[in-house]
């Protein structure tokens, strides 16, 4: 099928995106990589009165990497992170997720900031932004606040920015130990059945974010502390197999689901080292 | 505001087009700018024979608004051979190979190679993850793969 009719705006400066957004965002919606926001309109799952395009704003299209982590534009392309050598040696975590996003052909459109508004429960990079501690900087004519990964994410599909607001930025902050995502999906390509980031500090700090089993990313405080503790690999896998209730859809029972989530940070702590 | 005026830079080629704002990239190729060689499958991103080369990397053209690629340089199937006649390797390969059967998935996958081919990836990246963008339903991934063996070859060994 073909979109429904929309007004189109793709305003060059930051301020008037803000000011079509403050006068219209209930009826807008922002297209970044538009790599689930199009198959959405042609199926016409959404019909917006008008669609808002901030691809020629210069400063959405910037990333910086320093010893605190990584500042990533909105319009920044996951396949432009993927093919940088300092965020697949600084960043593996986070680079270990954006390969496994869809396919190269996907990647090369797929924007950070997209991605992370769209709030896929099965994508990756909320996942990441949650389990390295990040946050999002959103923008309206009224000003600029942060919000914390663990705020932003609110539900399936849903997050915390307001209607008038633009994400224009996310922060991945850096972790003084070893970082993964481990997924598994059906074919390759696919939204995982069940995923995992996991941040290790051996002994000292541990970070477990899930994707895919519940209607956002979530961390799983228990497992964490656990695998501070020194609990082995199974024991670790086994509370998150008991902290976690997904659903079964079309894709795997909640049962199935259950038991990749063990998996998926097994898998995770054996590439760690743990 | 919904309609636009899109330039873009088409098979070497200057080209502008006037569309609705909800126009697909896809259909802008194949109905306003006569690339007919753009197939359009699924229109949700999943097949993968609506790709084309865009800035130099393969993308879904039906996962992209027409006005979304204002200034972007475009190539389709139709630019890939030369204007003699002469085929690229990949569609050689692919001929040689027998790496097709009714040929609606080819272009988009001959789309994708070639980016891959010219990027220096791999072969087992081409097999792997490029090919894995695309949907055959004639089964013929066995020969794809062949195909891009041969290609890969010449290419790196030529």
């Amino acid at each position: 099928m073909k979109p429904p009719p929309f007004a189109y705006e793709d305003p060059d400066a930051l301020e008037g995106a803000l000011t079509i957004l403050a006068e219209h965002g209930d009826d807008t919606v922002v297209i970044a990589g538009g790599q689930s926001l199009v198959p959405l309109l042609n199926l016409r799952l959404a019909r917006p009165e008008r669609v808002l395009d901030p691809r020629r704003i210069e400063s959405l299209h910037d990333w910086h990497l320093d010893s605190n982590g990584l500042r990533v534009g909105a319009m920044v392309r996951a396949a432009a992170l993927e093919a940088s050598p300092r965020v697949a040696s600084e960043m593996p975590g986070l680079h270990r997720a954006l390969v496994q996003i869809g396919h190269p052909q996907i990647r090369a459109r797929t924007t950070i900031g997209g991605s992370l508004c769209h709030a896929d429960p099965a994508a990756e990079l909320p996942a990441v932004l949650l389990a390295l501690d990040g946050r999002v900087t959103l923008a309206s004519v009224a000003g600029i606040r942060e919000v914390a990964a663990r705020d932003f994410f609110t539900g399936a599909f849903t997050t915390a920015r307001r209607s008038d607001e633009l994400l224009i930025s996310a922060m991945f902050p850096t972790f003084p130990g070893r970082v993964t995502t481990v997924e598994v999906c059906r074919r390759s390509g696919d939204f995982a059945m069940a995923g995992a980031v996991v941040a290790l500090q051996q002994s000292q700090a541990a970070r477990i974010a899930l994707f895919g089993v519940a209607d956002r990313p979530e961390r799983v405080a228990d497992a964490e502390s656990a695998l501070v503790a020194g609990a082995s690999a199974a024991d670790v896998a086994a509370i998150v197999r008991g902290a976690v209730s997904p659903r079964s859809d079309v894709h795997g029972s909640a049962t199935y689901r259950r038991h990749l989530a063990g998996v998926v940070v097994a898998r995770a702590l054996a590439e760690l080292g743990a | 505001m919904n309609e636009r005026v899109v330039t873009l830079n088409l098979n070497g080629r200057r080209a502008r087009v006037r569309v609705e704002a909800r126009t697909l990239l896809s259909d802008a190729l194949r109905h306003e700018l006569d690339c007919k060689g753009v197939h359009v499958g699924c229109e949700q991103g999943a097949c993968g024979a609506c790709t084309v080369i865009w800035d130099g990397q393969a993308v879904r053209s039906c996962l992209a608004l027409c006005p979304q690629a204002e200034g972007a340089t475009i190539e389709t199937i139709e630019s890939i051979a030369t204007a003699g006649g002469n085929l690229h390797p990949v569609q050689r390969a692919m001929r040689e190979h027998h790496g097709l059967q009714c040929g609606f998935c080819t272009p988009g996958i001959v789309m994708s190679l070639v980016a891959a081919y010219r990027s220096g990836a791999t072969a087992d990246q081409a097999k792997h993850d490029v090919l894995g963008g695309h949907l055959c339903r004639c089964t013929g991934y066995a020969n794809i793969r062949s195909a891009i063996d041969a290609a890969w070859t010449e290419r790196d060994h030529g």
